[in-house]
């Protein structure tokens, strides 16, 4: 496996990730998944380029990363959960409310 | 394996310290006190403000860095350090009663703020990536809890929930442009960037300019610059008034030094390849700014996109990338945390009852209360740049800078656009003046947020005349850019 590999497979997670947000009519769940998707594919890049140049701030940047995806996810779900409270919905199509 | 320990100069972060030590205590505070006592923890957190801006004030400034040149303590960073003080502490002194009439008032409330401001306090002292993405994303994260904090109401949830999805949206392109440039330089130092650069002799490979790219539009995310203003809007409509007060001019101080930093320290070189990038989208800002806000009947959202149009402004002279248009941008970013908290403020005030949320409600404002109805049309003929106003001044300057940097088309463009702004804000104006009352206006004005408005309008006036101070300051923090 060489870095080209890495960085192939990380781009495809990103644009996944981003596709994921903007093409999914269905549930806000999924935009929570796809942004996780986003923030991982970024971390396989950080590890990746980190291991071929053997320099380490790469690495910490990914644990940094890491702590920061896992408090924003809490955040997104609470977010969430007040949301579902008010609407009883988590319908991407019904976040309507608000428009002009 | 010996691990070698970089000297550690507590010392030049003792603001955020303070800022940190006091939000925390003052977490512990609000749980020890119960119901009784929110009103006080609102009065601390602001005094605690008060402290770091004092703790700012008598730092050095002297360019020093520390944790490895992660952390950068400069004159630049000393003033937008001392901006993001006053952006916090005026919307925190304009929601205390705010807050309390909406039964918003945990404790959590200020300490929430107290640590999104802390974040944009990082964001401005960064010195390399992982600094810039850590404070952005405290400040950010902080942010999506205040715009969601009102939980009965439909509407606040869901500013909340649009502004985490986009929010973090543009966190990962971020992050994704930050790992490109770390691969292809080996560093995430911004000194590292630009000394690569700057060997590099133009041959740059297209993964930094991509990389490059990702940064800038996830940064504009934040200023809510168009093409990444979509959510601007729905946000500031959602959000509780007195958090949209706060998120009008809290994290633009901080993205915009941070903006600086990377643009001015890490990518100098590269000005040839951003600078038509952000005068493309200072044209697209002042055009949504300027064209959407008058088709709309919510004031809110009518200030959501005037400051759209303000971003634009501000972008101008960022993308001159000379003295003079780094010295514009401090200037009129300085005028544009009085003016629009100043504005918000009004539009907070007028909230009472159910009424100040549409356009029409100011109907007749100026026979039933004419200080508050002169001090709105103070903010507006501000806003849209008409002397004496210090509004006025900052367009100037912008627009002197951008002439002097050979971007006269823009100027040109600006001023137009600049004049079709003018036309909401002197609706307003009208509708203040010129008709009819129809709400009774029978609110009460709370004594802190009559100083913060008087204390703004008296401001615009004041630097619409004699603006030879904020030239001065300015000029000082933007030195270590050259």
């Amino acid at each position: 496996m060489s870095l080209n590999h890495y960085l192939v497979l990380s781009a495809l997670l990103f644009t996944i990730g981003v596709f994921g947000i903007f093409l999914n009519r269905r549930n806000v769940i999924i935009i929570m998944m796809s942004i996780e998707l986003i923030l991982l594919s970024v971390n396989i890049n950080f590890v990746a380029f980190s291991s071929y140049m053997g320099n380490v701030d790469g690495q910490i940047m990914t644990f940094f990363v890491l702590t920061v995806a896992a408090a924003e996810a809490a955040i997104g779900l609470a977010i969430l959960v007040t949301f579902f409270r008010n609407r009883a919905t988590i319908d991407v199509e019904e976040i309507d409310t608000l428009k002009g | 394996m010996p691990v070698q320990m970089p000297d550690i100069n507590l010392g030049l972060m003792l603001p955020e310290i303070l800022v940190t030590l006091l939000a925390m205590v003052l977490l512990l505070l609000s749980a020890w006190y119960g119901k009784e006592g929110r009103g006080t923890i609102g009065w601390m957190s602001i005094f605690g403000i008060g402290l770091a801006a004092l703790a700012v004030m008598a730092s050095g400034g002297s360019g020093e860095t520390t944790f490895g040149g992660m952390f950068v303590d400069d004159q630049f960073a000393r003033y937008m350090k001392l901006l993001i003080c006053i952006a916090t502490a005026l919307p925190l002194l304009i929601s205390l009663t705010y807050v309390r009439d909406h039964k918003m008032d945990g404790g959590e409330y200020y300490v929430i703020i107290l640590f999104s401001m802390l974040g944009g306090m990082l964001m401005i002292s960064a010195g390399d990536f992982i600094m810039l993405y850590l404070g952005l994303e405290l400040m950010s994260l902080s942010i999506y809890i205040l715009a969601a904090f009102k939980r009965g109401d439909v509407k606040s949830s869901e500013a909340g929930l649009k502004y985490f999805i986009l929010g973090s949206l543009a966190s990962g392109v971020l992050l994704y442009g930050i790992s490109l440039i770390y691969g292809s330089i080996g560093s995430v130092a911004f000194t590292d960037v630009a000394h690569f650069l700057a060997n590099a002799h133009g041959h740059v490979s297209p993964v930094i300019g991509l990389g490059m790219v990702m940064i800038i539009g996830g940064l504009s995310f934040k200023i809510a610059a168009a093409p990444f203003h979509m959510w601007a809007p729905d946000v500031y409509e959602g959000a509780p008034t007195s958090i949209t007060a706060l998120m009008g001019v809290m994290p633009k101080v901080a993205a915009f030094a941070v903006l600086y930093r990377v643009l001015l320290i890490a990518f100098p070189a590269m000005h040839d390849q951003w600078g038509p990038l952000l005068q493309f989208m200072a044209v697209a800002s002042m055009a949504v700014g300027s064209f959407a806000a008058i088709a709309q009947t919510n004031i809110k959202r009518m200030l959501a996109y005037s400051s759209i149009g303000h971003v634009g402004f501000l972008l101008i002279g960022l993308a001159a990338g000379t003295s003079d248009g780094l010295q514009s941008v401090l200037i009129y970013l300085t005028i544009y945390v009085f003016m629009s908290t100043g504005a918000f403020a009004l539009v907070l005030i007028l909230n009472q009852d159910g009424i100040g949320d549409n356009l029409t409600d100011y109907k007749g404002l100026a026979k039933k209360r004419p200080y508050l109805a002169l001090l709105m049309a103070t903010f507006m003929f501000s806003m849209g740049g008409i002397p004496p106003l210090a509004g006025f001044i900052g367009k100037l300057y912008v627009f002197m800078a951008a002439v002097k940097a050979g971007m006269i088309t823009i100027a040109i463009v600006g001023v137009l656009f600049s004049a079709v702004g003018a036309f909401y804000y002197l609706r307003v104006v009208k509708y203040m003046y010129f008709d009819e009352a129809e709400s009774p206006f029978s609110m009460e004005v709370s004594s802190t947020s009559q100083a913060v408005v008087v204390l703004s309008g008296v401001i615009m006036l004041i630097w619409g005349i004699f603006p030879g101070s904020l030239l001065e300051w300015t000029e000082t923090s933007v030195r270590i850019f050259q």
